[in-house]
């Protein structure tokens, strides 16, 4: 069979959409392959970068992977590890040496002084199993508790829209709302300033018209730009 | 068991079943009637080490107010914990509710029995009939085996003689129910893409899909259900109804 | 049908039903995504009078752990009848039928569900029927499709379901109300996408087996058409003109 792409960048394809035909396309994130077709998993936009299809949902849940770097809330302990909620099915683990490279004498110490349950962090996502086993460090320079402030949701998928190319949207916000912004893998979106409702506002509205054109225009409108 | 899944998948793929019997064929089948003398109908049915007994009770109720003149026939599958390791005590599961509305729609459909005969008083007497099919050991082909007692047992099955003066049966044995068609279900079992008759219990576990079809006395189709996490095409279907006719014909002559 | 209580005359007189169709006409149909607000997914989906609105949860953590299967996600599918949705109040709760169609729509669901890319979860799913005129496990049915789709869940294609019977000796799609409980045959079925790949066949009613092929055929053809609506639902509700996006400018 020739080889082709059926779909044109950034079309809205979904379950079971035929991408590609042929084998010379591959599936990637979001795709499958069936005969010598490669079809859609999910509902979202096609991207193929030289032969590799894959999708970017519209929707869905967070799964961690790797070096993401996450915002997560300390949800329960034991004398040598953390357990963090990361707004995904799978709970992850933060073991006392990831998270602090003094030497900690663990008969003597309460481990809550370094993190106690309700806290907030910034962190980075170390490894991940086949059995969704996750590990979290906070060996990486961006990884810090965070305090005060106040945490928002928003659809994982949508967070590179968030942030925009190079920062450029979240970059934004942060210089109309004064706020101190944080955007976690995830899809946890942590602010910290004078407008945060302004901030949180905008992001909300980023995430609901991710998929349009004009955004960046509308949304510097809304923080009082011209 | 899991290990095994895969082998059965294989064997059946290169035309093989695990037990060496042919793909359309059952296994032994036998249908003994009259077998609970406590019950007003009873039948006791073996397709290898499947074994149910299915018995008729009746009773007398009040009509539903959409069918005023008909009395009514009630289905009921009972997985008894002893037939099987996996199966619990408790309520009926999902699976006896299927197997009882399946079974339920097979002799509701064609019209096997003429509900309007069980009226007593119209809008104020009819006869129930309470058909509970016990599975007392498990090794597939449920479906099968639960309409077929359940069937044989409504032939077997003898009306009780209601005074309505004194308005309560006389406990005797009156007529024998009056059955208008034999509807028979046969299921077809689809394992690696191959269609298989009377799987086992192993077999079940290897199963894509399966397609319960019931046929009448003329060769006519009353229900069917299809089952299982997998899919079926229409030569499949189409196939599968033609080895539900053929067998049905065989087993009907059992009853 | 003689003898039924309330029973027209007849149920289709010159080729037209008693409500005004063709034979293989279906009722009017509305199909929405992303109605609800509090789910991760959600689809709407009538035909005629009988609507139904599905949600899907998850994947999430499922409890009690004993439940969660290491390797994938498992699905749990609970359809139900308001009370209001039927002429005669149907009590809530659990019923058989209840029970039986919940069953059937899951093991329709699972054929193309990806379960593996998800272990030790659940996707929960939701139909509620809030107004019955028969083809309510069809409704639910497309409703939920389209609400694991709006959900994320990785899935090989929708499921698209309609109802066919015979009605009066003749073949129809899209079986109502009145046809349903006078007609001879009513048949329920579902397939992967628009392929002819069945996943849902339930028929009750008496039928030679070459009237039961013409069924087939023509529910095959209606679970197709089904298939258009559900993706323009899909594809209206999350339509884009092109998206801007973090790799460049609008």
């Amino acid at each position: 069979m020739e080889s082709k792409l059926l779909v044109k960048e950034k079309e809205l394809v979904i379950p079971g959409d035929i991408l590609a035909q042929g084998l010379d396309y591959l599936p990637g994130s979001g795709c499958y392959r069936e005969g010598e077709s490669v079809r859609s998993k999910v509902l979202g936009l096609a991207r193929a970068k030289d032969r590799l299809v894959t999708i970017t949902p519209i929707s869905g849940i967070y799964v961690p992977k790797p070096g993401d770097g996450i915002v997560a809330t300390i949800i329960d302990m034991q004398s040598t590890f953390w357990i963090c909620d990361i707004n995904s099915p799978y709970d992850a683990l933060l073991q006392l040496s990831e998270a602090v490279s003094e030497y900690v004498d663990i008969g003597r110490t309460d481990i809550s002084t370094y993190f106690d349950i309700g806290d907030v962090i910034y962190i980075k996502v170390l490894n991940v199993t086949k059995m969704k086993n996750v590990t979290l460090t906070m060996d990486d320079r961006r990884a810090k508790k965070l305090l005060g402030g106040r945490m928002m949701k928003i659809t994982p998928s949508k967070v590179p829209r968030l942030i925009g190319k190079e920062g450029s949207m979240i970059e934004l916000i942060k210089n109309h709302t004064g706020c101190q912004i944080i955007v976690g893998q995830n899809g946890i979106v942590w602010l910290r300033g004078e407008k945060e409702a302004l901030a949180s506002e905008a992001v909300k509205m980023i995430e609901e018209e991710a998929h349009t054109e004009g955004l960046t225009d509308r949304v510097t409108k809304f923080l009082g730009g011209e | 068991m899991e290990r095994n899944e895969s082998y059965i998948k294989k064997l059946v793929e290169d035309g093989i079943r695990i037990d060496g019997r042919p793909f359309d064929q059952f296994r032994e089948v036998s249908v003994e009637k009259g077998v609970i003398t406590s019950a007003e109908g009873s039948a006791e049915v073996r397709i290898g080490k499947t074994h149910v007994i299915a018995g008729v009770k009746m009773g007398t109720a009040e009509p539903y107010p959409d069918t005023p003149d008909e009395g009514n026939v009630i289905i009921d599958v009972e997985f008894v914990p002893f037939a099987s390791a996996e199966f619990e005590s408790g309520p009926p599961s999902p699976e006896a509710v299927e197997i009882a509305r399946v079974v339920d729609r097979g002799i509701r459909e064609c019209k096997a029995i003429d509900t309007k005969a069980l009226c007593i008083t119209a809008k104020e007497k009819v006869w129930t009939i309470n058909i509970d099919i016990h599975v007392i050991d498990y090794d597939g082909n449920l479906f099968d085996a639960c309409s077929l007692a359940a069937i044989a047992a409504l032939t077997n099955t003898k009306v009780p003689k209601y005074d309505a003066k004194e308005g309560r049966i006389v406990c005797e044995p009156d007529k024998q129910l009056k059955i208008d068609d034999l509807p028979i279900e046969v299921t077809v079992y689809k394992i690696s893409g191959k269609l298989l008759l009377d799987a086992n219990a192993e077999e079940i576990d290897s199963t894509d899909a399966r397609l319960t079809i019931a046929t009448t006395k003329n060769g006519d189709l009353c229900a069917m259900q299809k089952g299982g996490e997998g899919y079926l095409t229409s030569e499949e279907i189409k196939t599968a109804v033609e080895l539900s006719l053929k067998k049905g014909k065989e087993l009907r002559k059992l009853l | 049908m003689g003898g039924k209580v309330g029973a027209p005359a007849a149920l289709i007189v010159k080729g037209k039903r008693l409500d005004g169709r063709t034979l293989e006409e279906f009722r009017k149909i509305e199909a929405k995504a992303g109605n609800l607000i509090s789910t991760d997914g959600s689809g709407f989906f009538a035909f005629g009078n009988t609507k139904a609105i599905a949600g899907v949860f998850g994947p999430r953590t499922l409890h009690p752990k004993f439940m969660q299967n290491p390797r994938k996600a498992i699905i749990r599918c609970k359809y139900a009848m308001a009370p209001f949705s039927t002429g005669e109040r149907v009590r809530p709760g659990h019923s058989r039928r209840g029970t039986e169609i919940s069953k059937v729509i899951e093991e329709a669901l699972s054929s193309v569900v990806f379960f593996d890319n998800y272990p030790k979860t659940v996707i929960d799913v939701f139909m509620e029927i809030i107004q019955a005129d028969a083809s309510t496990r069809c409704a639910a049915l497309n409703a939920a499709s389209m609400a694991l789709a709006s959900a994320g869940v990785p899935m090989k294609n929708l499921i698209c379901s309609c109802s066919v019977g015979m009605v009066d000796g003749k073949i129809v799609l899209d079986v109502g109300g009145k046809e349903d409980n006078f007609g001879d045959v009513d048949t329920a079925m579902a397939t992967i996408g628009n392929e002819d790949k069945i996943v849902l066949l339930q028929l009750d009613g008496t039928l030679s087996k070459e009237d039961f092929f013409k069924e087939l055929s023509l529910g095959l053809k209606g679970c197709s058409d089904i298939f258009d609506i559900q993706a323009s639902a899909l594809k209206d509700k999350y339509a884009t003109n092109s998206e801007g996006d973090e790799n460049g400018k609008e």
